[in-house]
């Protein structure tokens, strides 16, 4: 007896405490058994079937829940992003819940590979989303014919569309990347002209340092992303030297043998573009010393004090400042303000390079589409534009909502003769988010150019 | 037992289940009942929308009493068995699990791992030695082959010698002082590598010439009037700097366990060898380091062992940058990063291997001495 009574009374204690659970689990039931059953069916038995002509009154969605994983963590970014979905949360009663990680990349495929991936994870780099592929829902199934196309610019929709012709991405949030940030009262003071070409960025350079100023800062200092911000000038000299095609083989060749190699005259040049300002000791606020080690949302600081003038970053930048200056305004009559990154060569026109925010669907639920669809729409960011730090890249933008600055960015986006995406993001993660990075690192650091250009070419993967 | 479960009158239908074979039926029942319960908590916590903190409650209890008594159970089940077939059963029972933990969790994954390193990036195709031939020819590769090599060496001969040093010399102060400096000596080992790499970023930061320095170490350099030092960025230190953080945190290691074989020293040992005209070095060397030889190797090992994964310090401070990569951290940028998982099953195969002839000697060499 004394031997067989523990166990029956565990058997006892395990039957009460299913009973227990056994409680809870009608409650939690309802809501679950739809969700389960609906997806599977409206994917694979109807996929042209809309199922957006939802009634909007009744909120059949209410009480669910979607995730959204993201890639920042700025806190003003984010409380801009949550405040845009409150409308649509008060409307349908789902709960957006965001959740950002400085690793994105890295846990992202840790958990789409581990089969636990976010309903929709936001990528700032198409090249990485691609990697996903497999895994992200065909979208083209998901709105009805012409939907995109109508919210969209074509150019938008095709970066996120799968050579087999999967749509699996849908875009958000747009950045400027070709623009220069200074204080208009430091530049006034001093009687600065906004440059225009780029001779003139040049002699006001060396104008500023013939007055005892420092016209540059550029810290590039990311952690793991360390090198991102000399990529991005790298970028957008490409754009300002050599042709598009050269910068399309560059950055996403067609067919390997087009490749435009990191070691041909195109890409070493733009390079040697960049070492001229940022090698120059005297240029570079903290000289290459503080360009290395600085963190790069530092960026807007010292252009506030005026221990230096200028620094090349992207419309995003004011936004790094909110957290220490709250009441920063942007504007000709603000506290900072910006010029186009002036073209090098008239050949090639104004060319802007721009980044943004794409959006994949990993759990096919009714709720899930809803804030999808939420998310085509301009209304999604109203607050991040209104915030001044972002652009919509959709169709349906109110253009009330952009203040004086940002709808310079907006008007410097929409009169550019040619818009290509930021390159580091559209490569493979090898180069991309590895030798283009830490070659850059060595490149300020001193290095000589053509073993680093080689090292890059040697890193692209073959396949 | 077997008076209670032979109480029913003999000849009724119950009486069968008091015979051999009923007996062991109905005793593998008990098991299998505990294992289809245990089974369908799991598959009902996998599904339910319950909140978090309860589902893990009730984990936490099921899968404890669970797991206890699934083992009860299948022991009952045993017992019913024939002597002989009982005796052979039950270390099985109590290895077994253990086994099949291994199993699935090491065995199974070194073996997937072994398989894939022979797969393109996708694990799509075969393609032969490929990943082994980046593993060893990649100019990248060689360096962070090469940072490895000197991460084993400096930290494995730092740590063991410094520890063992400071175990002996601690040993000679007294209680209060030795306590006071090996709690000091051991504390790093209290913080993460993460948390000490944050530390040494602190104190590693540089600052241009004209600004005050905000990093300890240059601080002080340029306190002396020296020039501040890039300790993160010039390649022909940054790979000492970064080793440095890993000397920090397991001199303590070291310490503490030499500290203890050392005290197990007789100290009639030394005597008689001081009595006999030893000097102090003689005694160290000669009586002191042969008899605590297994320890030693034991501490070696570990931190052989330790180090060759090391991933941490490097991942957080330069992320393989200027020269500092490490296999561990490539193999980790190769797989979450670049999306290669043939190059990074490749890579751990590489470390595995590296591993595999410092057990199988350390094995060795305990089996020799304890024959």
């Amino acid at each position: 007896m004394l031997r067989k009574s523990p166990f029956f009374i565990v058997v006892l204690l395990l039957s009460l405490i299913l009973a227990a659970c056994g409680g809870t689990q009608p409650a939690a039931e309802p809501t679950d058994a739809p969700e389960e059953a609906q997806p599977a069916e409206a994917t694979e038995e109807e996929p042209a079937e809309p199922t957006e002509e939802e009634p909007a009154g009744d909120q059949p969605y209410a009480g669910t829940t979607v995730t959204i994983f993201g890639a920042y963590t700025e806190q003003a970014e984010v409380e801009a992003f949550e405040q845009g979905f409150v409308p649509f949360e008060e409307e349908t009663g789902i709960d957006v819940v965001y959740e950002g990680a400085s690793d994105f990349e890295v846990l992202i495929a840790t958990r789409t590979e581990g089969g636990n991936p976010p309903d929709i994870a936001g990528f700032p780099q198409p090249g990485l989303m691609k990697r996903f592929a497999d895994q992200a829902v065909d979208l083209s199934t998901v709105f009805e014919d012409g939907y995109l196309q109508q919210q969209y610019n074509q150019s938008w929709i095709d970066m996120a569309t799968m050579p087999d012709g999967r749509i699996i991405g849908i875009w958000n949030r747009a950045i400027v990347k070709s623009l220069v940030w200074y204080s208009p009262a430091q530049f006034a003071e001093a009687g600065y002209e906004i440059p225009t070409t780029w001779e003139e960025l040049v002699a006001l350079s060396d104008q500023m340092v013939a007055d005892g100023k420092v016209p540059w800062y550029a810290p590039m200092e990311s952690g793991n992303a360390t090198g991102w911000v000399g990529t991005d000038w790298i970028e957008d000299i490409m754009l300002r030297t050599t042709s598009v095609e050269n910068y399309d083989n560059w950055t996403v060749p067609a067919a390997p043998e087009d490749r435009l190699l990191f070691a041909s005259p195109e890409v070493k040049q733009a390079w040697e573009y960049i070492g001229s300002i940022l090698l120059n000791e005297d240029y570079v606020y903290g000289g290459i010393l503080s360009t290395l080690q600085d963190r790069f949302f530092d960026t807007g600081k010292p252009l506030l004090t005026g221990e230096a003038m200028m620094a090349k970053q992207g419309s995003y930048m004011p936004g790094w400042l909110l957290e220490d200056f709250p009441e920063l305004t942007v504007g000709p009559n603000g506290d900072l303000n910006y010029f186009y990154f002036p073209p090098i060569d008239a050949t090639y026109g104004s060319p802007v390079l721009t980044g943004g925010d794409v959006y994949s669907m990993y759990n096919d639920r009714p709720e899930v589409r809803e804030v999808l669809k939420f998310l085509t729409t301009a209304q999604s960011i109203e607050p991040s534009i209104k915030a001044g730090t972002f652009i919509a890249p959709h169709t349906d933008v109110n253009m009330d909502w952009y203040d004086e600055a940002n709808r310079g960015i907006a008007e410097i986006l929409a009169n550019a003769d040619t818009v290509r995406f930021d390159g580091s993001d559209l490569m493979p993660g090898e180069v991309g988010t590895g030798t283009f990075w830490s070659g850059m690192v060595d490149y300020i650091n001193g290095e000589d150019l053509d073993p680093i250009l080689e090292e890059i070419d040697a890193s692209w993967p073959a396949q | 037992m077997q008076q209670q479960l032979q109480q029913p009158e003999k000849g009724s239908f119950l009486s069968w289940f008091t015979t051999g074979v009923g007996r062991v039926i109905v005793a593998l029942i008990v098991p299998i009942i505990t294992f289809a319960i245990l089974w369908q908590s799991f598959v009902f916590m996998r599904d339910t929308e319950a909140p978090k903190l309860l589902i893990a409650l009730v984990a936490l209890v099921v899968g404890v009493v669970g797991v206890w008594a699934l083992y009860i159970g299948t022991n009952f089940f045993i017992e019913q068995l024939p002597g002989r077939v009982r005796d052979a059963l039950r270390p099985y029972l109590f290895v077994g699990p253990a086994m099949v933990i291994l199993g699935v969790f090491l065995i199974y994954p070194a073996i997937g791992t072994i398989y894939l390193s022979f797969f393109d990036a996708r694990s799509e195709s075969f393609i032969g030695v490929q990943n082994y031939a980046f593993a060893f020819v990649d100019s990248a590769m060689l360096i962070a082959l090469r940072n490895n090599l000197l991460w084993i060496i400096l930290v494995t001969g730092f740590t063991v010698s410094v520890g063992l040093l400071v175990a002996v010399l601690v040993d000679r102060l007294s209680q209060w002082e030795e306590a006071a400096a090996k709690s000091l000596i051991f504390m790093p080992m209290a913080i993460s590598a993460v948390g000490a790499s944050v530390i040494w970023s602190f104190m590693y930061f540089a600052k241009p010439i004209t600004q005050p320095q905000i990093g300890t170490l240059n601080a002080i350099i340029t306190g002396f009037g020296g020039e501040p030092v890039l300790f993160l960025l010039d390649k022909a230190i940054n790979n000492f700097a970064l080793i440095a953080i890993q000397i920090w945190l397991l001199t303590g290691f070291c310490m503490v366990i030499l500290s203890s074989a050392v005290k197990g020293v007789p100290d009639e040992l030394l005597e008689a060898a001081r009595i006999d005209g030893a000097n102090e070095f003689q005694v160290f060397f000669r009586i002191l380091v042969p008899s605590i030889m297994p320890t030693i190797l034991t501490v070696s090992t570990t931190v052989f062992i330790i180090v060759l994964k090391t991933f941490d310090i490097v991942y957080v401070m330069t992320n393989g940058r200027r020269d500092t990569e490490v296999v561990a951290n490539r193999m980790f940028n190769e797989l979450f990063r670049f999306g290669n998982s043939g190059h990074a099953s490749a890579l751990a195969v590489v470390l595995l291997l590296a591993v595999l002839p410092i057990i199988y000697w350390n094995l060795r060499s305990l089996r020799e001495q304890r024959s």
